[in-house]
């Protein structure tokens, strides 16, 4: 089986992100990245899919300037066979279409048996590209996905629902997954990994297509304005303690 | 092309709570355009919910009925309400930021060449649309730019059920045109992985923990303080994931929904799926060691500081309180 899973690179999490001076992005320079952790769940799904059938090729796409051939690498370390590179410095002018598009063009002639991705991303948090992909590709897709099975004829999926609830799903295949956080427990690349993944191949493709115009923009980053008055209490440990125990009495009330 | 079109969300015959949330926000909306606003009701054999929809100030309840809407699928669901926006032709369709619709929103935005303005936190003039970037440390205004229908779902707990305003409305049945083999998926039942012995919703006092706690060894300070508190330990959803805590302890959209008395937050940065779990606490004391942690945004008292210093002192100082 032919898996691709689609990666996003995103800021780390504990990043200290400071809004760009034309207010319409984040500014990039001094930010570390890294693999969007939903991704992190689809590889990890991918790689363990492909030990579990003894066979197979998991590749690893990811869209972006030069900065995400790191991930790429990581990916590769972690235990994926090839990349796919989609060079692209101008992602910020795409909304979600112009990028399910740029991947639906590169996924196209790989033909994979199965596409998995995460079910959202850390940084924009639409939620999104993993449907369109699939709606552009003609495939069946199934969201927020906590387990897959390969059965005789396609999938079946554990779908991740409300309030604790579940929903197994079957679907044929080709299809599109997108993986929910916890599914399975993340690997490490070992060393042996990493120095296998100086050998695998990392082919870059250039995108054809002109973006678009997009459907929907974004026009403005902001701090948001607090919902509450927030009182920051503040001082040694013990004297932190000591004005939270306060307020446990006498406002809070549950001391 | 006009008018606002909301999309409601049933189950067997039973609402989801957040679509009265999204035809408060279609109402509002349409208030402030001064157009007309439209609901829909998906599924088969649901007269009782348009009914109960007909209640409403609305000009029309589109009722799509058809024998293979009866479960859910992304398919069934795509395919008719395609036809359905087609016809009604809106200038906005408004949906609740459910699981269902991350599963189906999205595809059918794409039939219209639109990308769908997801998990929306209030709507300004324009409309400008204001949704959370990088787990809720941002905010960003969106606006559509295509022509078309513009897709838009609103966050849990955005817009209030109870602000939906009454009125009288005609019902006007939709049957789209829905063939069996169009659906591709087959869902099965829904299942709870095990009975729930944890409730927390019923816990006055709650210690939740997250990421900042770094492994699973430290999470026993935790533990101390909610003993010392006599509260209930619940947590985020990365310390479930990791098994650290059992998923029956996660607070947020993907886990149970709490309103304590208080709720103090250790080393929670405070993503938007754990707030919308835990943003009805009576009081909410944050300690992070991140200043801009948006878990301070709904915190009546906030420690910017070391939770491995903060906790035991505190944990200390309780007991001492309590003699």
């Amino acid at each position: 089986m032919k898996i691709l899973v689609a990666i996003k690179q995103v800021p780390e999490r504990d990043a200290q992100i400071h809004v760009a001076s034309d207010g319409r992005w984040i500014d990039e320079s001094d930010l570390n990245y890294t693999i969007n952790e939903p991704d992190a769940y689809a590889l990890e799904e991918a790689l363990q899919l492909k030990e579990k059938n003894g066979s197979g090729e998991v590749v690893v796409v990811c869209a972006g300037p030069e900065r995400v051939t790191s991930t790429l690498r990581e990916a590769l370390a972690k235990g994926a066979d090839r990349a796919i590179h989609i060079e692209a410095d101008d992602l910020g002018e795409r909304d979600t279409l112009g990028v399910a598009q740029i991947l639906a063009d590169a996924v196209k002639a790989e033909a994979p048996d199965l596409i998995l991705t995460g079910l959202q991303s850390d940084d924009l948090g639409l939620g999104q590209t993993g449907v369109v992909l699939a709606e552009l590709l003609g495939m069946p897709h199934a969201t927020i996905i906590m387990q897959v099975e390969v059965t005789g004829s396609g999938l079946k999926v554990k779908r991740e629902l409300e309030d604790g609830w579940f929903q197994h799903v079957e679907m044929p295949l080709p299809a599109l997954l997108t993986i929910q956080s916890g599914g399975n427990k993340l690997r490490y690349a070992t060393l042996m990994g990493i120095k296998k993944a100086k050998t695998k191949e990392t082919k870059t493709v250039q995108v054809t297509a002109a973006a678009a115009g997009p459907a929907i923009r974004l026009e403005r980053v902001y701090l948001p304005e607090k919902q509450k008055k927030t009182e920051m209490l503040t001082g040694t440990p013990t004297e932190v303690a000591a004005k939270i125990v306060e307020k446990l009495k006498f406002e809070v009330r549950v001391i | 092309m006009s008018g606002v079109l909301v999309l409601m969300e049933q189950r067997g015959g039973n609402w989801n709570r957040m679509s009265f949330e999204a035809l408060a926000a279609g109402q509002q909306l349409s208030a402030k355009l001064g157009v007309a606003c439209s609901a829909v009701v998906i599924g088969s054999g649901m007269d009782a919910l348009s009914a109960e929809l007909s209640q409403k100030k609305l000009d029309k309840v589109f009722a799509v009925d058809h024998a293979l809407l009866k479960d859910y699928t992304a398919d069934g669901y795509v395919v008719a309400l395609e036809q359905l926006v087609k016809q009604a032709d809106p200038a906005f369709v408004v949906l609740p930021h459910t699981y269902q619709v991350r599963d189906f929103a999205p595809a059918l935005a794409t039939r219209f060449g639109q990308v769908l303005i997801s998990d929306v936190i209030a709507v300004h003039d324009g409309p400008v649309f204001v949704r959370q970037l990088l787990q809720g440390k941002l905010n960003a205004d969106y606006r559509q730019t295509a022509t078309g229908s513009c897709f838009v779902s609103v966050q849990a707990g955005t817009f209030r059920a109870d602000a939906v305003e009454t009125g009288t409305a005609v019902i006007e049945a939709f049957a789209p045109k829905l063939e069996a083999t169009q659906i591709r998926n087959k869902p099965g039942e829904l299942f709870r992985e095990s009975a729930q012995t944890v409730d927390l919703s019923a816990a006055p006092v709650i210690v939740s923990v997250g990421r900042g706690i770094g492994e699973q060894e430290n999470i026993g300070i935790v533990e101390e303080l909610a003993a010392a508190l006599g509260a209930e330990l619940a947590a985020s959803r990365p310390i479930c994931d990791n098994g650290w805590l059992p998923m029956e302890r996660q607070v947020g959209s993907s886990g149970q929904t709490v309103s304590p008395k208080l709720y103090l937050a250790v080393g929670i940065s405070g993503a938007i799926q754990h707030l919308v779990g835990m943003k009805g606490s009576k009081a909410v004391i944050a300690i992070n060691k991140d200043e801009n942690a948006p878990i301070f945004e709904v915190a009546d008292y906030g420690v910017v500081g070391d939770l491995f210093e903060v906790v035991p002192a505190l944990t200390k100082a309780v007991l001492a309180a309590k003699g």
